[in-house]
Order: C-alpha cells, then structure tokens, then sequence
C-alpha cells in the first residue's frame, strides 16, 4: 500500500500543502518545530482518524481556521481510492471516499493503514498499562475491524457493571452492611464475560504472533540480548498455551474470578478484574532471565524495545494481509551508524516508508528515494 | 444571546431530545412569527397532554382513559403478550399488523448508568398479568443492544419457574438482514447473527 499525493488544507501549520510521494522510501528532513512531524501526523489521522500526539482535534486545526482538510491518494495493488477528511472540531468529521461522501466516517477506515513509530511510543515501555493494552487492541482492530464492536461492547458492559456495583456499594453503606439485591449482577457479568473473553482470547493470540516479530526486530535494532512479551491477565487463567486459545476457558475463567471477588468488587464499587485490567509485560533478558524492560531497561533500551514493537506490528500486518504505510517519525537521530544501516534495511524493504529527521547526515545514505525540505509550512523537493 | 423571554424559549426548547441550539432558535422565531391562534393552540395542547394523557394501568402504554384502546379491545388475543421498552415500540409494531396479541410496556431498559434496575421498570406488574396462566406465550421485544438483551435475559430469568409445566413459551425477536437489504452492506455483527439463527429453507 502506498501513497501518490498528500494534500493539507489548515492542517496545523500549513494553510495549503501539496506532496507528490513516490513508492518507496520518502525522507522531510527540516529544523524541529517546522511542521516535519505535522505530515506524517497527518498520514496517521487519516489511516486511523485519531492522532498520535493529541486527543482533542482542535490543535490540528490551523490558528484562525474553522477546520482542516487531509486529502490523499491511496493505492493498493491496481486499485486507488482518493480518501477525504474534513476535520472539524466540536463537531463530526465529514469523510468522502473517491469524492462520494459516507455516511459514517468509520467507513472511510481500513482504505489506508499505516504504523507510525514516534517518539511518543517511548510510553509504550515507560507508560502505564493502559498504553500497552491500547497498542495490542489497536491492533487487533487493524487486523480485524470487528474487534472494534468487541471493544466497545466490552467497555460498555464495564460501564453498566462498575455503575451498579457502585450503586450497591453506596446502598450498603446506607443499610449499614446489609446484604444488598445483587441479581441483576448476574446478567452483567455474563455480558462482560462473553466480550472479555473474546477480546482477552484474540489478544493471547496476537502476542504470541507478535512474539518471535520483536524478538527479530529487537535483535536487528538492539544486536543483543532478547526481547518478548508476556500477557498478565488479570485473574488466574491457565489456557495451557498454544494457539487457538479456548475462548470458552477463558470465558468460564473470567466468570469464576468475577465470582470469587464479588464481595471485594461490592465493596469497592468496581470491576477489579478483566481484560481492563490486564498487563503487558515487556521483558529483556540479558543472558541471566527475563527481567520487565519498565523498570531494568536503559533509555536506550526502552527506545529499541518500543521501535521493535512498532516494528513487529509493521511485519504482521504485513504478512497477513495489506502492507500498510511505515511511517517512522525521527527515529534515526536516537541510533548509532551500525543501527541506521540495520534499520534502514528494514525500512528499504516497505512498498513506502515515510521518515522525517532534523539532520539530513542522520539518515543513512543507504536510503535513496525521495527527499523533501520542510521550511515553515512549506516543502521543497530536494531529489 | 437573546432578550429575556426570547432567549428563555430558545433554552426550553433546547432542553427537547435532538433539538440542538441552532434548531431551538429556529423554531424560536418560527412560533414568535406564526399566527398567534396557532401558537395558542400549541400551547393549550401542550398542557393538555400533561393534564389528561395517562398511563394504561395495565399495560403500561400511553392512554386517553384508564385503560388503553389495545388492553380494552375484545379482538385482541390474551394469551400472547409482547414486552417492549417503550410506547413507540408499541407503535412500531402495530404499524406491522402481524401481531394481534398485547403488550406490557416496561418503561425502559435495565441500565445501571442511568439508575434503571429492575424497581424502575414495570416489572412487577408483569409478574402479576402472568400469575393466573391466560397468558401462554411471552414474546420478549426489547431492545437488540446491550441493555435490551440484559433486560430480556433478566425477564427470561424471572419467569422461568411459570415455564417449568409448559404453560408459559418465551421467545425473543429474532435479529438479523433487514429486508430489502443487501447482504454485502450488512454489518459484521448482525451477518454473525443472521448465521446464527439461520433457518431450513424446503425447497
């Protein structure tokens, strides 16, 4: 999958930007804080209609306009699909394909997909769990859209629960203790239990896809040691390993652990255990066993793990299905000369990669194709 | 920002269900330029609705007496009854005129996040229609969301032990392709569910 042609109306810095991109690999090279950052966000928000820097959609719209359009050509094998977004903030975004509009902007998703590698991503070994799970669920959604109902089903279940099980805490402490009607309870375990096991289920497989991936990534960018992940549920779950996983185990797990610490859960007004809960471990082993990255790593090492991961995601999506738009945005700045040249080979094998740096030296020579000066709001094609 | 009694329509207006601020002002000006004969008219109904529309003291739908015109007609069948969350339900199903039995409309669905437990629904009085076993089949018509399911599976649950001799059939609608559709359109979740409960054809 590649893109032709990148077109920014007020999106962020640039009043109007137009971008001929070749397949293969496409260097912005410009000073910090000129708007390098700003294209490949851009690539990113129309691939997942989300941002990889902000969560409000305001900031991407140029100071005193009313909205931001990302336009761009899409092809895919033979086919091209022109992909339009209207940003407006406060409001819904307005999305058209092949300059017929849909209905919901959801439809205009999967027509592009990208992995983006920032520096943000440091979060994914830094942060709290909550980033790790967000990474594997984003995953599974672009490898399978239905996982996206799945989420939402599931987060909605955990919604009605914790807020029936607050309304019972709080009913206790008025009844002094008193034992309070929990049978409707029943019913809401079941729901989260039938969406937590088949999110819970799909994520076991897709780290154990994923494992051998970072290992190999972690080993090109890092040259030692070795890399993997470990899924922690939340509760006691034994699937005896091994792919598929047994939903209905995991299904029959997550319903008895919600059991066990029901009265826990009634005291505390909150669903304490399921895929919500769970955990991502990020392990490195230097040669004496597998210790977590979070708190043994060093910077360094926590900068290649999350690259790997982001990297691994790249190479399973593209084995599996598209090969979606890499996108590394000031990686190479981070990396001595041994690691660029091992890195741009990874890169240098992408239908297109998208990579911006501050220093044009930092990018190995290796990497021919496309150049671009970005100055303020503007691009000038350099080769 | 508009004068006092202008601006204080506009708010009430706005508090209606999708009505944004841009409609509310819209009908706003509407009403303050149409004849004041209409508008009057309007507002007497307005009042009018609050004083004399009631609830069926049986099946819970809306009513211009005691009872409603369903629960009062003769021609209905009382051995089926439908259970949907609200009156529009009821409408939309009449609009079909497949089903000829009656309803009980609970007034909701089982939502935690908004305060409905099974005391906020009619629930209760359901429990009291099925007690003298005229009622044979109990057709669950709720919502095919999350709180609808719950809410049928909570019912299912209550009036298991009425089903226990046979006496008492419980079904719930079925939920699949619309008609008229293109089975391409559809989304993954109602296909899955349409293979679910997937029919035999006899050719």
């Amino acid at each position: 999958m590649r893109l032709s042609h990148l077109s920014l109306v007020d999106f962020r810095s640039y009043a109007g930007l137009e971008l001929e991109l070749e397949p293969g690999v496409c260097v912005l090279v410009g000073p910090n804080g000129h708007g390098k950052t700003n294209v490949v966000e851009a690539v990113g928000y129309l691939a997942t209609h989300g941002s990889h820097r902000v969560a409000q959609d305001q900031p991407l719209v140029r100071i005193g306009a009313q909205r931001a359009v990302i336009r761009a050509a899409v092809h895919h094998e033979d086919r091209s699909v022109l992909l339009e977004l209207e940003i407006n903030p406060g409001r819904a975004n307005r999305a058209r394909v092949n300059r017929n509009a849909v209905g919901k902007t959801r439809d205009a998703l999967g027509y592009l997909r990208t992995v983006l590698f920032a520096p943000e991503d440091l979060a994914l070994v830094k942060g709290d769990p909550a980033v790790r799970r967000q990474f594997l669920d984003e995953l599974l959604v672009a490898r399978t859209p239905r996982f996206a109902a799945v989420r939402a089903d599931y987060e909605r279940a955990l919604k009605q629960r914790n807020a029936l099980l607050r309304s019972a805490a709080q009913l206790r402490r008025a009844n002094r203790g008193a034992a309070v009607d929990m049978t409707t309870l029943d019913l809401w375990d079941g729901h989260l239990a039938s969406a937590g096991a088949h999110l819970l289920a799909a994520r076991l497989e897709l780290v154990e896809s994923l494992n051998p991936l970072v290992g190999k990534a972690y080993g090109t960018i890092a040259g030692r040691d070795t890399a993997l992940l470990d899924y922690k549920p939340s509760f006691e779950l034994s699937t005896g390993g091994g792919s598929p996983v047994d939903e209905s185990a995991v299904h029959d797990a997550l319903i008895a652990a919600l059991n066990a610490g029901r009265k826990d859960e009634i005291e505390r007004g909150m669903t304490l255990v399921g895929p919500h809960r769970d955990e991502l471990a990020l392990l490195l082993d230097h040669g004496h066993g597998p210790v977590p990255a979070k708190a043994y790593a060093s910077h360094g090492e926590s900068w290649s793990f999350a690259l790997s991961a982001k990297l691994a995601a790249f190479e399973l999506l593209r084995a599996e299905a598209i090969e979606p738009v890499l996108i590394l945005d000031d990686v190479f700045a981070e990396l001595d000369n041994s690691r660029r040249g091992q890195l741009a080979q990874v890169a240098a094998s992408a239908e297109q990669v998208l990579i911006t740096a501050a220093v044009e030296e930092d990018v190995p020579a290796s990497l021919s194709g496309m150049r671009y000066r970005i100055g303020k709001g503007t691009a000038e094609r350099l080769r | 920002m508009y004068e006092g009694v202008v601006q204080d329509l506009i708010d009430e207006l706005g508090r209606l269900p999708n009505i944004g601020p841009k409609s509310a002002q819209r009908i706003a000006f509407h009403l303050l330029q149409a004849d004041p004969v209409d508008v009057k008219r309007l507002a007497e109904t307005l009042l009018k609705v609050k004083e004399t529309v009631r609830f069926c003291e049986v099946c819970g739908n809306v009513a211009a007496a005691e009872r409603c015109r369903i629960c009062l007609d003769p021609r209905r069948d009382a051995s089926v009854l439908c259970v949907v969350e609200e009156s529009k339900d009821v409408v939309a199903i009449e609009k079909t005129r497949e089903f000829r039995g009656r309803y009980h409309v609970l007034g909701g669905a089982l939502s935690p996040i908004e305060g409905i437990g099974p005391d906020e629904l009619r629930v209760r009085e359901l429990m009291a229609r099925l007690a003298d076993g005229v009622v044979t089949e109990l057709i669950l018509a709720t919502d095919p969301n999350m709180e609808g399911e719950a809410t049928a599976s909570f019912l299912a649950r209550m009036v298991k032990p009425l089903t226990a001799d046979g006496s008492l059939r419980v079904t719930r609608l079925a939920s699949g392709l619309p008609v008229g559709g293109d089975l391409e359109y559809a989304d993954e979740v109602t296909l899955g569910r349409a293979f679910a409960g997937r029919r035999k054809i006899d050719g």
